[in-house]
Formats: structure tokens, sequence, C-alpha cells
């Protein structure tokens, strides 16, 4: 740009009507548009990636929810898809495991996290050190936890039947067995993922003013009487946001499941919405069953994203 | 820690309390570093084991012998440089074109204020909540023909790096930073003749390091970790990022030089967290909730 240009010009003021003197031609018009188009210079390689690989799959997960391809000929299915998925025994397997996988991953993945931030929040020494272990392992890339845990879990020479062993208990078959295979998925996601939520509830924790707990304490309040009148409300946004976070995402989940039990597990034990999503889109070439499933899966989460964004939203203003 | 928390100094103070404070200090360390390290020191052990002594009941706590050979073998079969170079290569294309592409778009957002830019705001933040798992299908498709363009993006880097572009997250957080920027700062620039970009690169870049060091380290991390993209996009045993590749080796390879093999794998994000770890828990707290 040359130095001749008055330098106003590209500021991002909105246009003023009144012209500066000695600058005759370049009217409020013409400066907003060239100040747009650099915005949109500046704006137009993230929009493309966006369009390419986010909006426009996006549609076409509703197209192809309505489609069936075969011999390389595209048809309009109507809902055929969706009922051939409803008519399909996995797919009710599935969603009873996701359910589980969530139930459970809730119990320990939102409620653990809580307790070891208040704990931790509580500890005036070593609490760096103990920070960082937490998070030590959603840094490890998930190949190496999940076969790590693979071993870990072997009914032979794995070290949790071994921790049993020392304690009288009996041996479990973990992952080979139905009963337990889920929850073993389970108990290593956790290890895996609750480094992240603990952290923000920590964060959370130390925003709390301590004159309530004095307050409180003055009102004759117990420890647990505490946490419940003090720390729970004073952290309830974080937590619900957290609540919401764990649903969408454990809804989701894949990798553990898959690389654990090979996806499907002891007879389906573990087979996953996803991982269904997985088998028909790339074993079973069902683009449309895929579809189908993914938009299932969408509908269910649609309302969870919907609080969320709401809710942080709020949290916000 | 000077601030107030859940039990008072006063009780804190008591020798009971002492007592009760330390018993439980002392049991948190030994059970989180037993929990959180045991197993990557088993890792790091039993990579180090012989065959047999990896199969024995009950397990050595400390290795007989060591074995660097495992590693040396693990990183022979597995090819292990090559996925290594990989994952680095596609790991840090990600970062430059997040980078680029996403900061500029931020920038835009937030200081340039281009006509239907709440629009493109939106429209990027709508991304967050389609769930990721939904798109994966309509995504390979797209990558294995893209429109206009017809180019089949499989077992190229593209398939990895444009993607990665669409981190509506990364944009928010940056959005954010810089609409914390004051503006006289940046018309002071643009009195003194700076066009947008010099602004960009004089101005704003230099007050966000912190924000661009956390939405670095996330890129970087993201691709590091991800399994299930990787593996569609890249079939080409030649091509494979470290979790892919040692996923589909891990049939035909001795249990210990496997083990070994994960222990190398997870160095890097190790030293990504220690060498970080300050930038990585603020990045956390400063936007961890917000999407």
């Amino acid at each position: 740009m040359s130095a001749s240009t008055l330098p106003a010009r590209e500021t991002a003021l909105p246009p003023q009507g009144a012209e500066r003197p000695g600058q005759p031609g370049r009217s409020g018009l013409t400066r907003a548009l060239r100040r747009n188009l650099t915005a949109h210079g500046f704006l137009i390689g993230a929009v493309l990636c966006f369009a390419f690989f986010s909006w426009y799959p996006m549609v076409r997960e509703f197209v192809l929810a309505f489609q069936k391809t075969k011999d390389g000929r595209t048809t309009w299915a109507g809902w055929s898809n969706l009922s051939y998925v409803f008519h399909d025994p996995a797919f009710w397997q599935a969603w009873r495991n996701t359910l589980l996988f969530t139930g459970l991953a809730l119990v320990l993945g939102f409620v653990l996290p809580f307790l070891v931030a208040v704990l931790l929040n509580e500890l005036r020494h070593g609490q760096g050190y103990l920070r960082l272990l937490v998070y030590l392992p959603v840094m490890l890339p998930p190949v190496a936890s999940v076969l790590l845990f693979k071993y870990l879990y072997d009914p032979g020479y794995g070290l949790f039947n071994r921790i049993f062993d020392l304690f009288g208990l009996p041996a479990q078959q973990w992952l080979q067995s139905t009963d337990t295979a889920m929850v073993s998925v389970v108990i290593a996601a956790t290890w895996m993922n609750m480094g992240s939520a603990t952290l923000v509830y920590l964060a959370a924790l130390q925003a709390i003013p301590g004159e309530l707990y004095e307050a409180a304490e003055l009102d004759g309040a117990g420890l647990l009487r505490k946490i419940w009148h003090v720390t729970v409300p004073q952290t309830r946004l974080v937590l619900s946001l957290m609540f919401l976070m764990q649903i969408i995402a454990t809804m989701q989940v894949f990798t553990e499941p898959f690389l654990l039990t090979n996806g499907a597990g002891p007879e389906g034990s573990t087979t996953t919405v996803v991982y269904l999503i997985y088998q028909y889109a790339f074993n079973f070439n069902n683009y449309g069953g895929a579809a189908a499933l993914g938009l299932c899966l969408l509908v269910l989460l649609a309302g969870f994203s919907a609080m969320y964004v709401r809710l942080s939203r709020d949290s916000d203003t | 820690m000077s601030t107030r928390t859940l039990i008072s100094p006063a009780t804190l103070g008591r020798p009971r309390g002492k007592v009760v404070y330390w018993t439980v200090l002392t049991l948190v360390m030994l059970l989180f570093t037993l929990v959180f390290i045991g197993p990557l020191y088993w890792m790091a052990v039993n990579g180090l084991k012989s065959t047999e002594e990896f199969t024995r009941i009950p397990p050595t706590l400390v290795p007989h012998g060591v074995h660097t050979d495992n590693l040396t073998n693990a990183w022979r079969v597995m090819d292990f440089a090559k996925l290594l170079l990989n994952t680095v290569w596609y790991a840090f294309g990600a970062l430059a074109f997040q980078l680029v592409l996403d900061v500029a778009a931020a920038y835009s957002l937030s200081k340039l204020r281009p006509v239907f830019g709440k629009a493109i705001l939106a429209m990027m933040l709508a991304t967050l909540m389609i769930p990721a798992a939904v798109l994966v299908v309509p995504q390979y498709l797209t990558v294995l023909d893209v429109p206009i363009f017809k180019r089949n993006l499989l077992n190229t880097p593209w398939a990895i790096w444009l993607p990665s572009v669409t981190n509506a997250f990364n944009i928010f957080l940056l959005k954010r930073f810089f609409d914390s920027i004051p503006r006289e700062l940046l018309d002071a620039a643009s009195i003194d003749g700076a066009s947008p970009l010099r602004t960009l690169r004089s101005v704003v870049l230099p007050l966000s390091r912190p924000i661009l060091g956390v939405v670095s380290i996330f890129a970087v991390v993201g691709v590091w970790k991800d399994f299930l993209w990787p593996m569609l996009t890249l079939p080409d045993p030649g091509k494979q990022t470290l979790n892919v590749g040692i996923y589909s080796l891990a049939q035909g390879v001795p249990e210990n030089w496997l083990t070994a093999a994960l222990a190398m794998a997870s160095i890097p994000t190790l030293l990504i967290f220690i060498v970080f770890q300050r930038n990585i828990m603020s990045g956390l707290t400063a936007g961890g909730l917000k999407g």
C-alpha cells in the first residue's frame, strides 16, 4: 500500500458520510467496499475449508440418509434406510451399549473428577505434581494407553488380576466376558480422559470466594454440608456444562471400544452406535444406512448441544 | 496457598487436623502416583523385558535383564522412523494451516468486521453442535472425491491438513482473545499507515502469544492423538500415523516389542506436555468450557 493514501481508510470505523477534504472520489461506499474486500480476503481460506469439509458434509449427511447407492447408481430411497436400520437387531444392541457406556462413564467420569478436584483443592502441598499426574494420560496417544490397558486386563499375566489376587478377590475375565467388558472399557476411558475435566473443575473451585465457607461455618455447617451448600451451587454452571459435554462426548465413543475389544467385544457387548456407523459404512459399504444411523445420533444429541450452547451463552453475560 | 478453601485454617492448625491432613496428603500422593504413573512404569519396564519374562506369572516389578533390542527391533519392524516422521509432518502441517487460516479468519471476524461476518461466525460455531461422529462418513466421501476440484485426497496429507482448519473452537478462542485487544491500538497502527496485514503481524500477533501457544499445542496434540480419521484417510501403510501404524502392526509383533513401541510412541507427547504444561493448563481453563 502506498503511503500517499489516507491512513484512516482501512480502519474498521463505520464509514462516515462526510468526506475528508482532499479526498475526492473516495466515497464512503468504495471505502466500505475496499474494507470488506480485505476482511473477506482474510476470511476466505478458513471459509473454503469449512465449506468443503464441514458445511457440505453436513448437508450431504442428510441427503445420504435418504439415498441408496448400488452398482455406482444413486437412487432416492425415502425412509427405507431408516427402517432398514431400525430392523437391524445390532442397532438396538448398539444403543443399549452406548447408553450403558454413557451412564457408567457419567458415574465414573463425571463424579470422580469432581471429587478429585475437591480433594486436590484442599491440599496445600504437591498440588502441581498431582495436577500433572491426573492430566498425564490425556496426552498419551490413544493406541499407547489402550493397548497398555489391554495388557493390564489380560486374564493371565495382566496386572489387574494380580492386584485382585493380592486382596483375595476372584480373578476376572475383564474384556473377555459379556458382564465385565463394558465396565472395563469405561474404566480405561476414565483413566485416559478424566484429567481435563479435573483441571476445569479445579479452576472453578479456586474461583469460589473463601468467605462463603466462613459464613457456612458460622452457621454450623459441617464438611458435607459445606460441599453441598457452597461448593456445588458455586460451581453449578461449570458442572452442568461439563455434564452436557460428557453426554455429548461419551455417546460418540469409538476409539476405546474399537481398540480394546476390536469394536464388538464378546457377543457384541461393546458395540457402540458410532462403531455400527463405521461398520455400515466401511465394512458393509452401506453409506445410506450409516448416514441414517448418524441422523439418529444427531437427533438425540442435538437437544443436548442446544442446551449446552444456551448455558454457555448465559455464562458469558 | 493463601485462598480460603473448604476446610478452615483453624481446623487444619489443630493437632488432629494436622495429623489428618498429612495422612490424607501422603495417601493421595501414593495412590495417584500408583494409579497414573504405575501403568506408564509397567509399559516402560515391560518394553525392556525378554519375551519369557514378559509373560511370567507373577510379573516381575524390576526386569531381570534390560533388553534394549526390543526397542531397536520394534523400531525396525514397524518402520517406526517412517511412522514418526509421517506424524510430525501431518501434525506440523496441520499446525501451519490452522495458524495461518484460523488466525486470519479470527482477526477478520474480530477486528475487520466484514459484512455477513456474524453469520459466518455463527455458521462456523454451528459445526460444534453437530456431533463429530455423524460427519465422519460424509467427510470421508468428500475427501474421496472433492467436489468442484474432482480430487481424491486419500493417502495425501491434505486429508489431514484441510479438515483440521475447520476448528470452530480455535477460531472462537482466537476471536475472543483478539476482541480483548483495545481498538485504539489498531487505530494507532492504521494511522501510522499500516495495512491490516501489517497490523496483524506487528500489533495483534505479538500481543497474542499466550493464546497462539495454546492453540498450537492443541493443534499438534489433536493430530497426534487422532485415530479414526487417519485410519480412514491414510490406508497406505507407508503414509500412516503412529497411532494407526502401531495398531495395524500390533498383531504380528511380539508383545514385548509392541510394548517398547508404545513407550516410544508416548515419549513425544509426554515431552510436549512437560515442556508446555503451563500453557496447556491455562488453555484448558481459559477456554475449556466455552463452545
